[in-house]
């Protein structure tokens, strides 16, 4: 009897894993299907179309949009042949989850709404948008990476968040012949002409580091007066890299580094590293770094002799609702250097935001960058797609990567955006935010205007 | 004579007393090259110590739970990290209502013993329905089969709790009266350390007593040196071992409020690191000796927080403090090497051979 019972609960929870397993991904927001096929011949008139259409290669079909195109391949890296009312597939690998989640589910909120601007479509396709947890470390970059890249019908993948994600990630995404525009990578290396981080199809919205860590060095030399700093990092490809930057940029500008100190991800106590700065006390402590450690270093600096007054300076990663929460009344104060996105089209998408996810104020900073990263894609997509009598729409994944890197001048919420042969397409603003207690955003303080 | 002794030492064991030596050597230069240096003031090792101390306060009331366990079932119970963490996560809705009604700066000692009761209470829940449900039906089955459950149960824990609690941060909010220090001559004590060290020595003091003098100790012991024997004896062991697991419980819940004081902050995955640095000081103590657990938790407090910089700095290696956790093992390795039964595991050894 009892064996039986046995029997059949084993039988349920196999049945249940293969159910779980089988169910759709979460967070799928396919668009609603059109109601009839429109079937719009192709919009290839540049003088409308945001991405300046200078011929793609020579392995492009020839723009011809009346003649039946020949059902054989030509694109170098593959073909995508959407019929019509199928979707047309772009994924998202953020991190939706865990500490940081707040980074990737902000951007993700960017993506749908810029979906609900295109009308939920593209070329008269609907779109199916759905995507991967990334973590924001290596490992859920590998995994998330290796579910996308198996994925033969998705046409880009908007991600990643994290630096350390898109390390392992890009190849992955770049060999399946995607293109990758990530909204929120800010690693130097990704984009550097002639390194092997940066891989075909792989493009950025964010700025580049090399801007970032640059203002943040000009803010604490000029405008704060420091003369001797300190950095902390955790051993991430974004905090390392930057703190990096920032120290190259403070020693040109005249100013000492007193010590390039390193945490683990998951540490609490800092009590030790905290220390070791405070041996040879700075006057600015820069830690480009994430939650939760950031949390704890900040509350742990103003119990450390010697560091109760230093100024503490964190970068975009640091800014999140999470660290007013964590750090408490310690945060009064803090520093962050960030990207800072203003005009009236903003502002119309942050009241779009707020009514669309019923917050006051969006909760991370790389929504706009998000959203331009799929309007990219978009325009790539209409630029270098051909589009049968019937709908059938053939996009050629080279030709695809052409169109992209070829943006020149594109009108983004954060920007122009014109993209460099290495993957650069930001129009970097960055300001220096600073935190009150318990409040959050916190308030732009540099540049003044 | 002399045959016998070289016969006796093998490869393995010169290889394994070298490895000792050298981390022994590691130790000794790193030490005496970083004072040499004088980049420290001494008060900076002071500050250290004590931070140490309070931290292996905590490590050593959840090092309890890992060891009374082990010392009446013969188990290591993986989950205990999960009974730790589900008090505290749990008081902290607590807390922050009480924050926000500005109870607790009114109240702080009532509020403080409201949250202490809460989270032991929990955690003392959770225990006692592990042992039900995952550890008693297999008291018989073979040594691995409990310990593979309770991994089990550890990641069923962790995950429930983060279905039931989200997976974000949650701060603790800390009384006014405990935010601040006081100077001692060049020493500067935290409320919050003073707080959580007294405590801990407070649970010690009240757990060692319950082991040692009441009855219910007596059982527990008892079991422990053989549980047929027990049990003919009139000792109820169903209830005896359910007890213990309570006791674990209430520890560790006590533990987990005075680590949310240190490190105020709490997720789903706050019990990891401090439970398997517990289960490090138990073994390093001497597992099932509750005396032991207590030395170990210190001596892994002390050095986690004073040898990253006593030890490494001196000998040139960059951002040492990312080693703390290699440093805290590394020492474990070192004196196993030396005593293979922990630091005051002989005497349990024997008694109970």
């Amino acid at each position: 009897m009892r064996k039986q019972v046995l029997y059949v609960i084993s039988i349920l929870m196999i049945a249940s894993m293969i159910l779980a397993a089988c169910a759709p991904a979460p967070a799928e927001t396919a668009a609603p299907a059109p109601t009839e096929a429109a079937a719009p011949t192709k919009a290839a008139a540049p003088t409308e179309a945001p991405v300046a259409t200078e011929e793609p290669m020579a392995t492009e079909e020839p723009m011809a949009t009346e003649e039946p195109v020949a059902a054989e391949c030509t694109d170098a890296i593959g073909c995508l042949d959407i019929a019509p009312g199928d979707p047309v597939h772009i994924a998202y690998l953020l991190v939706v989850a865990g500490p940081n989640e707040t980074l990737g589910i902000d951007s993700r909120n960017g993506i749908e709404i810029a979906i609900e601007d295109a009308g939920g479509e593209i070329m008269g396709h609907p779109i199916k948008f759905d995507g991967e947890d990334g973590g924001c470390s290596a490992e859920g970059g590998q995994s998330a990476g290796t579910k996308l890249a198996a994925d033969p019908t998705i046409v880009g993948v908007i991600g990643t968040s994290c630096s350390s994600e898109a390390r392992v990630a890009a190849p992955l995404l770049s060999s399946a012949g995607f293109v990758i525009v990530s909204p929120s990578n800010t690693a130097p290396d990704l984009t550097e002409a002639g390194n092997a981080n940066n891989y075909a199809g792989y493009l950025r919205t964010a700025h580049n580091d090399q801007v970032q860590g640059a203002v943040a060095a000009e803010y604490a030399f000029n405008e704060l007066g420091v003369t001797r700093a300190a950095t902390i990092h955790d051993g991430s490809l974004y905090a390392d890299k930057l703190q990096q930057v920032f120290a190259e940029n403070f020693t040109a500008l005249g100013g000492t580094i007193t010590g390039q100190e390193a945490v683990d991800p998951a540490q609490t106590d800092m009590s030790a590293v905290l220390a070791s700065i405070a041996a040879v006390p700075p006057e600015l402590i820069y830690l480009p770094i994430f939650m939760p450690a950031g949390g704890f270093i900040i509350r742990q600096a103003k119990q450390t002799p010697g560091l109760e007054n230093t100024a503490l300076m964190g970068a975009d990663g640091l800014f999140s609702p999470d660290l007013v929460e964590a750090a408490g009344d310690d945060v009064e104060g803090f520093k962050v250097s960030s990207p800072l996105t203003t005009g009236e089209p903003y502002d119309t998408f942050v009241a779009k935001y707020n009514a669309k996810f019923g917050t006051t104020a969006p909760i991370s900073i790389f929504h706009a960058h998000a959203y331009d990263a799929f309007n990219l894609i978009k325009a790539a997509i209409e630029a270098s797609a051909v589009q049968d009598a019937d709908g059938t729409l053939h996009i050629g994944r080279q030709a695809l990567r052409d169109a992209i890197f070829a943006t020149s001048a594109f009108p983004g919420l954060t920007g122009s955006l014109t993209c460099t042969p290495t993957g650069d397409c930001a129009d970097p603003n960055i300001a220096v935010y600073e935190y009150h207690a318990g409040e959050y955003p916190p308030t732009v303080i540099w540049p003044t205007q | 004579m002399r045959r016998n002794w070289r016969q006796r030492i093998t490869i393995t064991d010169l290889v394994v007393w070298g490895i000792g030596i050298a981390i022994g050597a590691v130790v000794v230069i790193g030490t005496i090259a970083t004072l040499k240096s004088g980049k420290y003031a001494p008060s900076t090792w002071v500050d250290l110590s004590i931070k140490g101390l309070a931290l292996g306060g905590v490590y050593a009331l959840i090092a309890m739970g890992y060891t009374l366990v082990y010392g009446v079932l013969r188990m290591i119970n993986f989950a205990h990290s999960e009974v730790f963490m589900s008090g505290p996560f749990t008081a902290v809705f607590l807390a922050n209502y009480l924050a926000r009604t500005g109870f607790l700066d009114r109240q702080p000692a009532l509020s403080m013993l409201m949250i202490l009761l809460l989270s032991m209470a929990v955690s003392m829940s959770i225990a006692l329905l592990l042992e039900r449900v995952a550890y008693r039906p297999l008291r018989t089955a073979p040594r691995l089969v409990p310990l593979i459950t309770a991994i089990g149960a550890s990641f069923f824990l962790q995950y429930t709790f983060r279905g039931l609690y989200g997976s974000g941060f949650e701060a603790y909010p800390i009384p006014k009266v405990l935010q601040g220090s006081i100077q001692l001559g060049t020493i500067r004590l935290f409320y919050t350390q003073i707080v959580a060290i007294l405590g801990a020595v407070l649970m010690m003091i009240i757990l060692y007593t319950i082991v040692q003098r009441t009855k219910m100790g007596k059982a527990m012991r008892t079991i422990s040196e053989d549980k047929e024997v027990a049990a003919m004896m009139g000792i109820d062991v169903d209830r005896t071992i359910a007890f213990t697991f309570a006791l674990g419980g209430l520890s560790a819940g006590a533990a987990g409020i005075l680590y949310s004081l240190l490190f105020p902050v709490v997720n789903f995955f706050m019990g990891f690191f401090p439970g398997l640095k517990a289960f490090t000081a138990a073994v390093l103590g001497g597992i099932g000796n509750v005396a032991g657990a207590f030395l170990g938790a210190i001596i892994i407090g002390l050095l986690e927080s004073v040898g990253p910089n006593l030890f490494l700095d001196g000998l040139g290696i960059p951002t040492p403090s990312q080693l703390k956790d290699a440093i805290a093992f590394t020492i474990l390795v070192f004196i196993l090497i030396f005593r293979p039964t922990g630091i005051l595991g002989e005497r349990v050894a024997q008694s109970k051979a």
